[in-house]
């Protein structure tokens, strides 16, 4: 082992966050007299470039060789004193934190009692910091080349973008064409224009372009691997000849799309029941078609229904769906444009046009005509050859009915029925409404739980074309990132098996949630591939021989810990 | 009386409520009366205070919860009434014939104020075994089926068929009391709970192994408001209910057990009823329970019985207006009733009966093909009584 541990411990004040209910001196002077430590110091704020520059002075003045920051959670600033000890040259595995803030101040309030847990928690930190060791930062190569799963305009953007940069994309769509649900549709908000005007020229580049190979019917079977070396299979199931081949990619976007709500999951509204009773996507192939009519009559009163199978706990869909507001009134306003002698009709609770231009659009096509009246319709039922509506006015406060030739029920997204297999291949979570779940809501809305994993478009959540254009070129830049770079850095507290000790049971490859151990075929003992350990533990604990070291989390550090807490 | 609201709105959770008017718009009554009940939400949310005596129109509310159906935010629209209606029972603000409805079923168990031991009377001198000695199959007769003596020929008529089919059944005869839907319905959460309490020590002593109710408003509250089932109650009338120490038992309406026993073939219907029929859904039964297609297996199993269908059927079905104390309650507008409405439906389908699953159903549809002189082309039977046809 090399010279004795020089330990530098820092009590920040966090401002009055932890100074308020904990002694911040009186921690500092209980830490001086541990063992081990040079430097005991408070400050206001550790984290700012003063309270870094304090430990970095202190580190070359005093010969620091371990460094205690006791402040916040380190998943706020450990990366950040991290930093401050690698540029005066320390390693950045010899600094450790103690948490008295979110585990004392913020949850305590006797001053006394605070002070007295801040303690034993710097106590229990500076007993493991006396142990820790150096450990080395390493990188991973990556393959140049990435995965897509799903050919509509999520996924062909974010196909464009990486290999525009220059890298193979291959683009995975499960049908026959590309497009996805924009293919469907006839016109889009708010500029109107045709889908396939909007469509062809993407479809195009993406088909003629050299970097991208585009398999149609082809599903994903297979993903194998780690950030920036996963294998991907690709299996073409439907075709006469099934077959499969496997792709070294370095990232994978996933882009694919969602499923519309089964409008007979609410049978009160009548649709399967009555043949006046649509969805919106029935809408569309009519409205490209031209052809409104029902059973032969041209309709002279068209309602639309907002939010079904949306922002509605009776389904199990509690979300709104974001886009049906906007659809409503293009289809709406589309609709008297078709037929200027119908009565056309917008049943809502709330109107959400947010986007840029969406307002006025709206404005537009109450202008042209369409009645916009306030309630969500209850039920449908049959009177003759048309349909009456039932619901009320809650404007006016009175229930009323109306009558009608057609009606197009606004129908939401939901994740897709399938989105279950694409989970447990890709390990991939969801949030509480099945789509699949980005890092953080705001922060990180492409990324996954999974390194090298990336979201684009509805698969993610509802969201308009705007907004999924939008996300997909921000998939594809999070994509990039890997590839362009060449490498990626792996964590260094993993797992390592000391071979003179391994018995070769095998019972670390077991345990492993994520496939790190392996047993070596020649010398028959386990060895860990340190970029897929995430060193979680298991594999130490449950080693009969005790040959596995969790490095940064051995056991010696760890009793040691409970050992100073115990005094 | 000025009801302070804050409490009541907390208590039932009412701020979830977006004013989405999906529950006035399929309250079957708020076409003819002044009940509206998201209003009435909106302003129990934005007044401090409510004048509960100003809104005679509460005792309009059949409880056939559809508003609780379609609520999307699961605000259970209802229960403010239910709740608003206990706050008149406890100043005394009720119409004469609901007190004199709870007064019966306090005094001697059942709504009409008829002695409790004459409640056996509609067996007709059959033996019935007394389900306190022990038995598979526990049946609650209810007071409506007990005492009119229009209903009574249905449960007779379960009786032949759950003898015919070899079940091991017995009913509580005398100790039979009111299961207490109507009676939470009504606002009086008191003397539901004092049922609650002894009925389900009642029965959970028989230690039967189903409970099979011949109305579905008993079906609909020994299922989700005791816990006989082993779990706690579903629909919160405050109470856990015991901790059932004997197993939970299966609680089923008898079209569930009828539909069950002619699958297995342990019943068999030998006699041809050649009508047609068309079948109402009932509201506790088919909109609250979701129990739709046993009732019609039955009706489909009988030789030469055909079924056809309503516009309004299932979880559209046009409520009768028996529900929610309103046996008891003529409510504000007699002119237009539910009813006459709903008989209309069923003879425009072409159907010779209108078959029914609910003692309620029978009489306000009965009474409303009489009224409008349908009684030549229509006539209101209970399921059991085709059943009993066709045995």
């Amino acid at each position: 082992m090399e010279a004795q541990p020089r330990i530098g411990v820092y009590i920040c004040h966090c401002g009055v966050n932890i100074a308020a209910t904990v002694d911040v001196e009186q921690v500092a002077e209980f830490a001086a007299a541990l063992p081990g430590v040079v430097v005991a110091r408070n400050y206001l704020y550790m984290c700012s470039d003063p309270g870094q520059g304090l430990i970095q002075q202190d580190i070359e003045e005093h010969g620091l060789n371990r460094v205690v920051v006791a402040s916040c959670s380190p998943r706020m600033h450990e990366p950040t004193f991290r930093g401050a000890a690698q540029q005066v040259g320390l390693n950045p595995y010899l600094v450790e934190m103690a948490n008295i803030r979110e585990q004392c101040s913020w949850v305590h309030g006797d001053r006394a009692q605070a002070t007295e847990k801040a303690k034993a928690l710097v106590a229990s930190t500076v007993a493991k910091a006396f142990r820790l060791e150096p450990l080395e930062e390493r990188e991973v190569g990556v393959v140049p080349g990435a995965v897509v799963v799903g050919g509509g305009v999520a996924g062909m953007v974010a196909a464009l973008d990486v290999a525009d940069t220059g890298f193979p994309v291959y683009l995975v769509e499960q049908s026959d064409h590309l497009g996805g649900r924009v293919a469907e549709l006839n016109r889009t908000f708010p500029t109107l224009e045709p889908v396939v005007e909007l469509l062809k020229p993407l479809v195009e580049r993406v088909q003629n372009h050299p970097n991208i190979t585009v398999l149609l019917n082809a599903q994903l079977t297979g993903v194998e691997g780690y950030v920036g070396n996963f294998k991907v299979e690709v299996s073409s199931p439907s075709s006469s000849t099934p077959s499969s081949s496997t792709f070294d990619v370095g990232s994978i976007i996933v882009a694919t799309g969602y499923d519309v709500f089964d409008a007979r999951r609410k049978p009160e509204l009548g649709y399967g029941q009555y043949p006046n009773v649509i969805t919106s996507l029935e809408l569309e192939r009519r409205l490209l078609e031209r052809s409104l009519a029902v059973d032969g009559h041209t309709p002279k009163s068209v309602a639309f229904i907002q939010c079904v199978g949306s922002r509605d706990v009776q389904v199990g869909n509690p979300y709104c769906s974001r886009v049906c507001c906007m659809y409503t009134a293009k289809q709406s306003r589309l609709v008297r444009e078709l037929l200027p002698e119908a009565h056309v009709t917008v049943f809502f609770m709330d109107v959400r046009t947010f986007g840029k231009g969406a307002e006025e659009f709206y404005d537009e096509a109450r202008e042209k005509g369409v009645l916009y009246r306030r309630g969500n319709i209850s039920e449908i039922y049959r009177r003759g050859e048309r349909v009456v509506l039932v619901g009320e006015d809650t404007l006016q406060g009175r229930p009323i009915e109306l009558e009608a030739d057609l009606v197009v029920l606004a129908v939401g997204m939901e994740a897709r029925s399938d989105v279950a297999d694409l989970s447990t291949l890709l390990k991939l979570p969801r949030s509480s409404d099945g789509f699949f779940l980005e890092l953080h809501p705001k922060l990180r809305p492409v990324d996954t739980a999974v390194s090298g994993v990336f979201l684009a478009g509805c698969c993610q959540g509802p969201k308009d074309i705007t907004d999924t254009v939008a996300q997909a070129k921000a998939a594809a830049s999070s994509a990039l990132i890997p590839l362009i770079r060449g490498t990626v850095p792996a964590e260094s507290a993993t797992a390592v098996v000391e071979p003179e000790l391994c018995a070769g049971c095998g019972m670390c490859v077991e345990v492993c949630p994520f496939g790190a151990p392996a047993l070596d075929p020649l010398w028959g003992v386990s060895r860990i591939n340190y970029v897929l350990c995430k060193g979680c533990g298991t594999c130490a604990v449950t080693c009969p021989s005790k040959a596995i070291r969790l490095q940064h989390f051995t056991a010696s550090q760890i009793l040691a810990q409970i050992d100073a807490l115990a005094v | 009386m000025a009801l302070k609201t804050e409490p009541m709105v907390e208590q039932l959770e009412l701020m979830g409520c977006i004013q989405c008017g999906k529950c006035t718009g399929g309250c079957p009554v708020a076409r003819k009366t002044t009940l509206n009940i998201r209003s009435l939400i909106y302003n129990m949310l934005v007044e401090p205070e409510l004048d509960v005596n100003a809104h005679p129109e509460l005792w309009d509310c059949t409880c056939c919860f559809t508003c609780v159906e379609r609520c999307p935010k699961d605000v259970r629209p209802a229960e403010l009434v239910i709740g608003l209606r206990g706050q008149l029972v406890e100043s005394g603000h009720i119409p004469d014939t609901i007190g004199a409805a709870l007064t019966g079923i306090f005094r001697q168990g059942n709504p009409t104020g008829i002695a409790r031991e004459d409640r056996m009377g509609w067996a007709n001198g059959t033996q019935i075994k007394a389900a306190q000695e022990g038995c598979e199959v526990l049946l609650h007769v209810c007071c409506t089926p007990a005492y009119d003596p229009r209903v009574q020929v249905v449960p007779r008529a379960l009786v032949k068929a759950f003898t015919a089919a070899g079940l091991d059944f017995g009913t509580l005869g005398t100790d039979e009391s009111c299961c207490g839907n109507e009676v939470r319905r009504m606002g009086e959460s008191g003397l539901f709970e004092m049922l609650v309490e002894e009925n389900g020590e009642l029965i959970r002593s028989v230690g039967a192994g189903r409970l099979v109710t011949v109305s579905p408003h008993c079906f609909n509250t020994f299922k989700n408001e005791y816990s006989l089932s082993g779990g706690a109650g579903e629909q919160g009338s405050g109470r856990a209910g015991e901790q059932g120490g004997r197993g939970a038992m299966e609680v089923l309406h008898y079209t569930q057990l009828m539909a069950e026993l002619v699958e297995q073939g342990r019943l068999k219907f030998s006699n041809e009823v050649k009508k047609t029929v068309t079948y109402h859904d009932p509201c506790f039964l088919g909109k609250q329970n979701h129990i739709f297609d046993e009732p019609r297996a039955v009706l489909k199993a009988i030789p030469g019985l055909k079924l056809v269908e309503m516009d309004r059927n299932r979880e559209r079905s046009l409520c009768c207006e028996g529900g929610g104390g309103r046996m008891w309650a003529e409510g504000t507008n007699l002119q237009e009733r539910l009813a006459f409405q709903r008989v209309r439906e069923a003879a425009e389908t072409g159907a010779e009966v209108l078959a029914v699953a609910c003692p309620f159903c029978l009489l306000t549809l009965e009474d409303a093909v009489k009224v409008q002189g349908l009684d030549e082309k229509l006539r209101v039977m209970d399921i059991m009584e085709l059943v009993d046809l066709a045995l």
